[in-house]
């Protein structure tokens, strides 16, 4: 998803005798639905995990807003072009409401900010695609933001607090995103034949990757099962991946696009779609560094904050200037 | 990387138009208090959340601990008759 495999530090998922008494008394606050807060105590593998799967997150937002702002000045018509402003100031703005529920947690915004530039942290496997077309900017906003808000749903019932209250701001505001997507879509799928085919182009491109974002079937993955007691993951990936398939293939029909996949069939015994094998080389290529954009996204990062480097300092200087002149007339 | 120059914490409350109090929404960095109301306006009032904004330093802020929790709110549990409804009124008596 938007935090994709994260790691939580164990190799094995502790049997509940193992638990210290500490350990034991967290767990069991879990499991009564308490939430916890900053200053409430917690293992340090709870701890690191959340830094982990909240920096990741919130690095999604942020570097989510490049494949976007790439086509603010090309956007067919004013309307469309405040709405896209509109759309990636929020995700500035999730990515904002992240790193502060992050830092409650003891890390400091420099530091992650180091981490992503370091290739320490990842972000999300989606945006190392390019946007080539404006279908895709609506493509984006309904498959993209559509995925995200599948996961994001349930994360506003995580345990941790101010993880749980940032989840519930960001799904506000997502609908938002997901809607104008779909009405780009729709209103491309209304058009000429050759807007159409542009349509159609952009969700053979997105459909795969837009799947992969829940990531690998985690049946069998220690990190999931940790972060699932922890109850920072309430829905496994397959899960997920199959309510988001039901419900966005009928939206597809709607549009009258086809779904880049001859496997895709209803089973009326499962009462879920069916649907073809995931290439899960192309998605640990694209973790690696090796998608389309990887590159590009971080380099592009850099210099957004290299070049805003003289902004940060600047504002400091005036504020303590500011401040040591009060201090003079006081 | 810009280490030692990280802007302060500041936490933001917003309040509505409908006469509530101020209400805790979220924190953010700021060089001063101008620049983090400014902030505050764009993070958290893009939908007409609200009409006023207050800012505080998060370094400014004193609470209570967890570790009080007991001391501090388990007296209250026991006042049951603090609350209305501990006195059953007869279904008759109106305006009470």
């Amino acid at each position: 998803m938007y935090a994709q495999m994260v790691d939580t530090g164990q190799s094995r998922l502790p049997e509940p005798a193992e638990l210290s008494a500490d350990e034991r008394a967290f767990q069991a606050r879990i499991d009564a639905d308490v939430k916890i807060e900053p200053r409430d105590d917690m293992p340090e593998a709870y701890r690191r995990t959340l830094i982990r799967q909240i920096q990741q997150h919130a690095h999604s937002e942020v570097v989510g807003m490049l494949p976007e702002g790439n086509w603010i000045t090309r956007a067919p018509s004013l309307q469309r072009k405040a709405t896209l402003m509109a759309k990636v100031q929020d995700e500035a703005g999730h990515g904002l409401y992240l790193y502060c529920a992050a830092e409650t947690l003891g890390t400091s915004r420099d530091r992650m900010i180091d981490d992503l530039h370091a290739g320490r942290v990842r972000y999300s496997s989606i945006f190392n695609y390019p946007t080539l077309t404006w279908a895709d900017i609506g493509t984006i906003g309904w498959l993209v933001d559509g995925a995200a808000i599948m996961n994001q749903i349930p994360l506003c019932r995580c345990s941790f607090g101010p993880y749980a209250r940032a989840m519930i701001r960001v799904c506000k505001e997502e609908s938002f995103h997901q809607r104008q997507g779909f009405d780009i879509l729709m209103t491309l799928c209304r058009g000429t034949a050759e807007q159409k085919a542009m349509a159609q182009d952009a969700l053979d491109r997105w459909w795969w990757p837009s799947l992969m974002m829940f990531g690998p079937p985690d049946a069998e993955s220690v990190h999931s099962a940790q972060s699932a007691r922890w109850k920072i993951k309430l829905l496994s990936n397959d899960e997920l991946r199959q309510r988001y398939v039901d419900q966005t293939v009928p939206q597809a029909e709607y549009l009258g696009l086809a779904i880049p996949d001859p496997k895709l069939a209803w089973n009326g015994e499962r009462g879920h779609y069916d649907f073809g094998e995931i290439d899960w080389r192309e998605f640990h290529e694209v973790l690696k560094g090796n998608g389309p954009c990887n590159h590009d996204r971080i380099a592009t990062r850099i210099k957004a904050w290299e070049d805003g480097a003289w902004v940060r300092e600047a504002a400091v200087a005036h504020a303590a200037k500011r401040a040591a002149r009060e201090l003079e007339a006081a | 990387m810009s280490a030692g120059t990280e802007w302060p914490l500041w936490e933001v409350f917003i309040r509505s138009q409908h006469g509530l109090a101020h209400r805790h929404v979220g924190s953010l960095h700021a060089p001063d208090a101008a620049m983090a109301i400014r902030n505050a306006r764009d993070v958290y009032t893009r939908r007409n959340e609200g009409v006023s904004i207050w800012v505080a330093r998060s370094a400014d802020l004193h609470a209570s601990s967890p570790d009080e929790r007991d001391a501090l709110f388990d007296p209250a549990q026991d006042k049951v008759y603090r609350h209305p409804t501990f006195f059953p009124m007869p279904d008759e008596v109106k305006h009470l």
